[in-house]
């Protein structure tokens, strides 16, 4: 996903003069060619991530759109209040692009992780929260992201589904259950785990890469009593949204994602996945036990 | 409204006076009203007609707290209606103890949580120089205390690495900040060692503090520590 983000955002800077792209050091190298290129508009500031959120809500004052990218913990959690007041409180936007959310970089340890980014973007008002859920998501989600100016956090993961889904930002079926059959969300990259966890079972699965602002009406059309939702960052971020929307019916439902606890184990992205019963198999368990 | 090319000091202590409502104090005991002052009177190419004109000079108020001088100004100059300063932070007031860009025409930037403006303001430049508006300066006012906050040494630092020469900040000290910018050139050496100019004026001499702000050098960032009172 790292690899079309570099591929799209090059096109734009070379496409579209409004564009321009804030960086703390990280892919810089990657954006070395377009640097050379727009060198104006490929702003490195070095490890300042303060500095990477108020040079963007600069450059979006003077009427340029920009894209400002690091790692999740770094762009999201480092540089909160700079999100919250120079974008949200100046009433200006900008496309914020992430990698490493949640376990990605294991390796790297606690420092290097955010599961709980998407759950920050819930405090502020009006973000577009996206997921992709393959690489070739990314283009459209990005270059669609550039046209206006309102708030976007785009959040790239290296865990990817086999296929692209997702035309547009409403929940799709890729799995129909017999009328009133639960139902079953899985955002980003946690579709193609949910889609082995369920194999045999009468559900209902719809996927989403645009979990912000949530598709309340396809989830109020597809949603029977039992609702469970996979999400790849922090169990439960979506559950306020969800029962909201579902306030009108009697329902149940079961939010699966990151925990809470901090782990303390480095390695990899799937024993993180396993941990925290988001492989196939736990989400087999949890779905398995919710629905009994 | 005031007209405002005859506004005089007696007329800005006014409508202060109006703003805040103390009688007892005058001008002086505001720390930013000199400077503020010079800026919209002598040198801001910005009018309430080109309040919105990309190549306007923009003023950025980092330090948003105590804006009363601020808004006085503003009213001096016309960007806002004298009847504003009446209801000072009131329920149906579009100005507050801090000010808010969306509410209060002219105004560059929400702030009041310290350490946000410096980083707008290259942010600002930034954007100006990629479009080829290259005639505004950008101008940002922080507080010797705000500087206690790393934002704004992030901004320092790679303002003065990139030598972004469209950007002024303006240091208004009163000797607030609890541990002090002690050693061999105070608080302009934290710039100059950056790369920066730097000119420290009587933050009360209107000459002095054009003099100051017109002393930029090409090729870095300016910046001009105004010193006044200190801080009671």
């Amino acid at each position: 996903m790292r690899d079309s983000f570099v591929a799209t955002t090059t096109a734009l800077l070379a496409d579209d003069p409004r564009t321009a792209l804030v960086l703390a050091d990280i892919s810089a190298s990657a954006f070395e060619s377009a640097a050379r290129r727009h060198p104006d508009r490929v702003l490195n500031v070095g490890i300042r991530e303060q500095l990477m959120i108020g040079v963007g809500g600069g450059l979006a004052l003077t009427g340029m759109r920009p894209i400002v990218h690091s790692y999740a913990t770094f762009v999201v959690d480092r540089a909160y209040e700079q999100i919250k007041l120079d974008l949200g409180h100046q009433g200006v936007g900008a496309v914020l692009v992430s990698v490493g959310a949640s376990y990605d970089g294991s390796t790297a340890g606690r420092t290097h992780m955010s599961p709980g980014d998407v759950a920050l973007f819930d405090t502020l008002d009006g973000w577009t929260v996206q997921v992709p859920g393959h690489p070739d998501e990314v283009p459209g989600l990005l270059r669609a992201a550039v046209q206006h100016d309102d708030p976007v956090y785009l959040r790239l993961s290296s865990q990817s589904n086999r296929a692209a889904y997702g035309g547009d930002t409403r929940l799709q079926v890729l799995q129909r259950g017999t009328p009133g059959a639960p139902l079953v969300v899985a955002v980003g990259p946690m579709l193609d785990p949910t889609l082995m966890a369920v194999a045999g079972l009468d559900v209902t699965v719809a996927y989403t890469h645009t979990p912000r602002p949530f598709d309340v009406d396809g989830l109020r059309t597809l949603a029977g009593s039992e609702v469970i939702v996979v999400e790849p960052y922090l169990a439960g971020t979506s559950s306020a949204i969800v029962s909201r929307a579902l306030s009108h019916v009697p329902h149940r439902l079961l939010s699966l994602g990151v925990g809470q606890a901090e782990v303390r184990r480095y390695g990899s992205p799937e024993d993180h996945a396993r941990w925290h019963g988001l492989d196939a198999e736990g989400l087999r368990r949890s779905i398995s036990a919710f629905l009994g | 409204m005031t007209a405002p090319t005859t506004t005089s000091a007696v007329a800005l202590d006014e409508l202060l006076r109006r703003l805040t409502g103390d009688e007892k104090h005058s001008a002086s005991a505001h720390s930013t009203l000199d400077v503020i002052w010079v800026l919209y009177d002598r040198l801001l190419r910005v009018t309430p007609d080109t309040a919105d004109a990309p190549d306007r000079d923009r003023f950025l108020l980092s330090k948003g707290h105590g804006p009363a001088a601020y808004y006085a100004v503003l009213a001096a100059k016309g960007f806002v209606p004298d009847d504003w300063l009446d209801d000072l932070a009131g329920p149906e007031s579009r100005l507050g103890h801090h000010p808010d860009r969306l509410l209060v025409p002219g105004v560059e930037i929400g702030s009041g949580s310290l350490g946000h403006g410096l980083g707008l303001g290259v942010g600002t430049a930034l954007g100006l120089r990629a479009q080829g508006i290259l005639t505004p300066r950008v101008y940002v006012l922080l507080g010797d205390a705000e500087l206690d906050e790393g934002s704004n040494h992030e901004a320092i630092a790679y303002a003065g690495a990139i030598g972004l020469s469209t950007l002024t900040a303006i240091v208004i000290d009163n000797r607030s900040a609890t541990h002090g910018w002690p050693g061999p050139g105070g608080i302009a050496s934290r710039f100059t060692v950056n790369g920066w100019s730097s000119v420290t004026v009587d933050g009360r001499d209107h000459d002095a503090i054009h003099d100051g702000l017109t002393a930029n050098q090409p090729g870095r960032p300016h910046v001009v520590v105004a010193v006044v009172e200190e801080k009671e």
